[in-house]
């Protein structure tokens, strides 16, 4: 695939989320207390690369930046630092020359459905409205429309009056997938679309992703944390850790030749479907956090490989196989 | 087990009472969980399981309604307490974990007052050591540097986070019932595998029983004791994890089995099972699973009573799966 520029293209994306002191704060450190503004580094220095009809699954631990990342490639959140380019083109630019439906071209389906549906709308509006103010359907062809978009991610028609509090939390959160896919876009950000949903609906909405790629070439960032789904969808896999690429490589060759260690600590723990009873185990080590993420490569504390180097020098993402990049001191070592 | 169980749920009806008809969203169902067991509720998104979930908390809200059945927890009937005792009962012997992690929290609100606001609730303890005790709930669930972020608030915290701080919440006061409702779904691996080391923990040493929904059987694989599978409104099939897993009776179950996704070929369309949930609104009778059933007859028109096929188990089917 070398050659054609990528669709979507980031590159150093940074994201830092400074809390200001609310007044508690201000007066307790008026008093002379140590409270200091808080930085969460979300995000430190991301590169990434889809090309058109890909799917590209991101994966990493909770609260490691894959919602921040995102959101900002769905044009929610600006990045404190870095480029995104879409087509080749920076964001801002192409905005300026794209019609109001190509606008629409980057979709998110949000992590968390119940947050991210107006109460007040009905269903059908929720998914219909869109459409029809692009001029992607006439407004005569709505209730059609509606109907054949509910139908395909698993939900009942004649249920399109309801409101959002009245469906269950998977309904929900197939809500958000409709009304994403009703505006027929070309880049799909799915945050733990399918998370919410039992196996059985998840085979159809996955299904669905499955066919919408085939006949229209639609391209994904596919954020999950579960690695069954991301590994029979995606072509390739990123592995995030706290903020950074750690790894990213062909699908197959991540599961079968995982590189970092932190890929093979997630690998080694898929949940398997076995009638025995399991005894699970907390976290080894020290957990790490944003807020003050350790020196050196953000894994050392946690990893059964670490150097002296390791705690001062953040490793590099480098190539060691085609297309297989990581991000470990190990490989500089023969 | 010795003695009488815990929690027992008998014959459970809960409907809605919409302008478009009757939705029976919980329709007879049973269960027991005593005390240190885990109990997996699975089923399809829509079957009734948080509802079954918000009977046992009393949380029911108009227009929906408890038609029937009974509640048992300790010896008393939970359908019949009043306000008060529930409040007694409620967030600290009986706990919920929210599907919505915001239905725990308050946007508005520091998380370190939340924390202390429930603790004090139900504990006279001082505001010092009601926040070393959210200090150490927040690290209990994997969440690092707890002093910087007890003074956030939820928006500040990643999806997986905020679950986690709700799941901390509902164990401050070690309650003797948690209801967790799909708690882990936005968690990655480890993080899950530290959420439920807790969960065990607790059961284990507190002798807590847990009620622990989901679609996700290969979590309940490892955690439950029993498990109760149920389809739209009911359930129908019944018995220990490792009974129901190797071998499942109900069509449905085995459909569910059959679509997990290692147990396909990657990049092919995923097995699923044909059709589609049926609409709960007006219910025809007769089996709800007919329509998509390879095995239905003419006889599944009929609704299938319950029966006991095995010691332990019960099941709603008029043609088993054979292993
Ligand atoms: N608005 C915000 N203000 C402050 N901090 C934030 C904000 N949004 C996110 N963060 C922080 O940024 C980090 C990354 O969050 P993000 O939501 O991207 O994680 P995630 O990888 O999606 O995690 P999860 O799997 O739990 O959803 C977290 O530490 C979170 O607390
Ligand atoms: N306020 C309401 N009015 C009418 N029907 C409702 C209302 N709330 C829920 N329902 C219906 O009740 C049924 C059971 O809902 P419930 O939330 O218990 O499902 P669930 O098994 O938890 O599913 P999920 O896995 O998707 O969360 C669903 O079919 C839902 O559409
Ligand atoms: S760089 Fe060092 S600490 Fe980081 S993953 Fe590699 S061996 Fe482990
Ligand atoms: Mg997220
Ligand atoms: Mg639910």
């Amino acid at each position: 695939m070398t050659g054609v520029a990528p669709l979507l293209e980031l590159k150093g994306i940074s994201k830092r989320f400074t809390s200001r002191l609310d007044l508690a704060g201000r007066i307790a450190r008026a008093l002379g207390s140590s409270v200091r503004e808080q930085t969460v580094h979300a995000l430190d220095g991301v590169d990434l690369a889809v090309t058109e009809g890909e799917v590209l699954g991101l994966v990493g631990e909770s609260g490691c930046g894959k919602s921040t990342l995102g959101r900002i490639v769905a044009r929610i959140l600006e990045p404190s630092e870095g480029e995104r380019l879409w087509k080749g083109r920076p964001y801002a630019e192409y905005e300026q020359s794209a019609s109001r439906a190509e606008r629409l071209a980057v979709q998110m389906i949000f992590q968390d459905p119940f947050a991210s549906l107006n109460p007040r709308l009905r269903i059908t509006d929720v998914i219909g409205e869109a459409p029809v103010v692009h001029g992607l359907v006439p407004a005569s062809g709505r209730d059609e429309y509606v109907a054949d978009i509910m139908q395909r991610v698993g939900l009942d028609a004649s249920l399109a009056r309801r409101f959002p509090h009245q469906f269950s939390g998977g309904q929900r959160s197939r809500i958000g997938i409709a009304r994403a896919l009703a505006v027929k876009p070309q880049f799909l950000v799915c945050d733990e679309a399918v998370a919410a949903l039992d196996v059985s609906i998840q085979a159809q909405v996955l299904n669905l992703f499955i066919r919408l790629r085939e006949e229209f070439r639609l391209t994904y960032l596919f954020i999950s944390h579960d690695l069954g789904v991301v590994r029979h969808l995606s072509d390739r896999v990123v592995i995030m850790y706290l903020g950074r690429v750690v790894e990213s490589a062909p699908s197959s060759e991540v599961f079968a030749r995982p590189n970092h260690p932190y890929t093979q600590a997630l690998l080694a723990e898929i949940p398997k479907l076995e009638a025995t009873r399991r005894t699970y185990a907390p976290i080894q080590g020290e957990i790490p956090s944003p807020l003050n993420p350790p020196s050196g490569c953000h894994f050392h504390p946690r990893c059964p490989h670490a150097m002296p180097r390791c705690r001062t020098e953040a490793p590099r993402l480098r190539e060691i196989a085609p297309g297989h990049r990581s991000a470990c001191h190990q490989n500089d070592t023969p | 087990m010795s003695g009488p169980p815990l929690l027992s749920v008998d014959g459970l009806r809960m409907h809605f009472f919409t302008k478009a008809g009757v939705v029976k969203a919980v329709d007879d169902v049973s269960f027991a969980v005593g005390r240190g067991r885990i109990l997996g509720l699975v089923g399809e998104s829509g079957s009734g399981k948080s509802m079954t979930g918000y009977s046992v908390m009393g949380l029911i809200d108009p227009p929906g309604r408890l038609v029937g059945g009974r509640i048992v927890f300790d010896g008393q009937d939970l359908t019949r307490l009043d306000a008060a005792a529930w409040r007694r009962l409620r967030g600290n012997r009986i706990a919920m974990i929210f599907q919505d992690p915001m239905m725990t929290l308050n946007p508005v609100l520091r998380i370190d007052t939340q924390i202390v606001e429930t603790i004090r609730a139900h504990a006279d303890v001082s505001h010092e050591s009601a926040l070393a005790r959210a200090r150490e709930a927040l690290a209990r669930v994997g969440i690092a540097s707890p002093d910087e972020r007890l003074r956030a608030y939820p928006h500040h915290f990643s999806g997986g986070m905020r679950q986690r701080v709700a799941i901390a919440i509902a164990l401050l006061h070690h309650p003797d019932l948690i209801i967790a409702d799909e708690p882990t779904t936005a968690l990655d691996v480890t993080i899950q595998g530290q959420i439920l080391f807790e969960m065990q923990k607790l059961c284990r040493e507190t002798g807590a029983a847990l009620i622990w929904i989901t679609h996700d059987l290969s979590v309940i694989a490892g955690l439950a004791d029993e498990v109760c599978v149920m389809y739209a409104g009911r359930v129908v099939e019944s018995g220990t994890v490792a009974e129901v897993i190797e071998r499942p009776l109900h069509p449905y179950t085995r459909g569910l089995i059959d679509s997990v996704p290692s147990r396909n070929e990657r990049g092919r369309p995923l097995r699923q099972i044909p059709g589609m949930t049926p609409s709960l609104l007006e219910l025809a009778p007769g089996c709800p699973f007919r329509e998509r059933c390879s095995h239905a007859s003419a006889a599944c028109a009929e609704s299938p009573a319950v029966t006991e096929p095995a010691p332990g188990r019960c099941l709603r089917c008029f043609h088993p799966v054979h292993a």
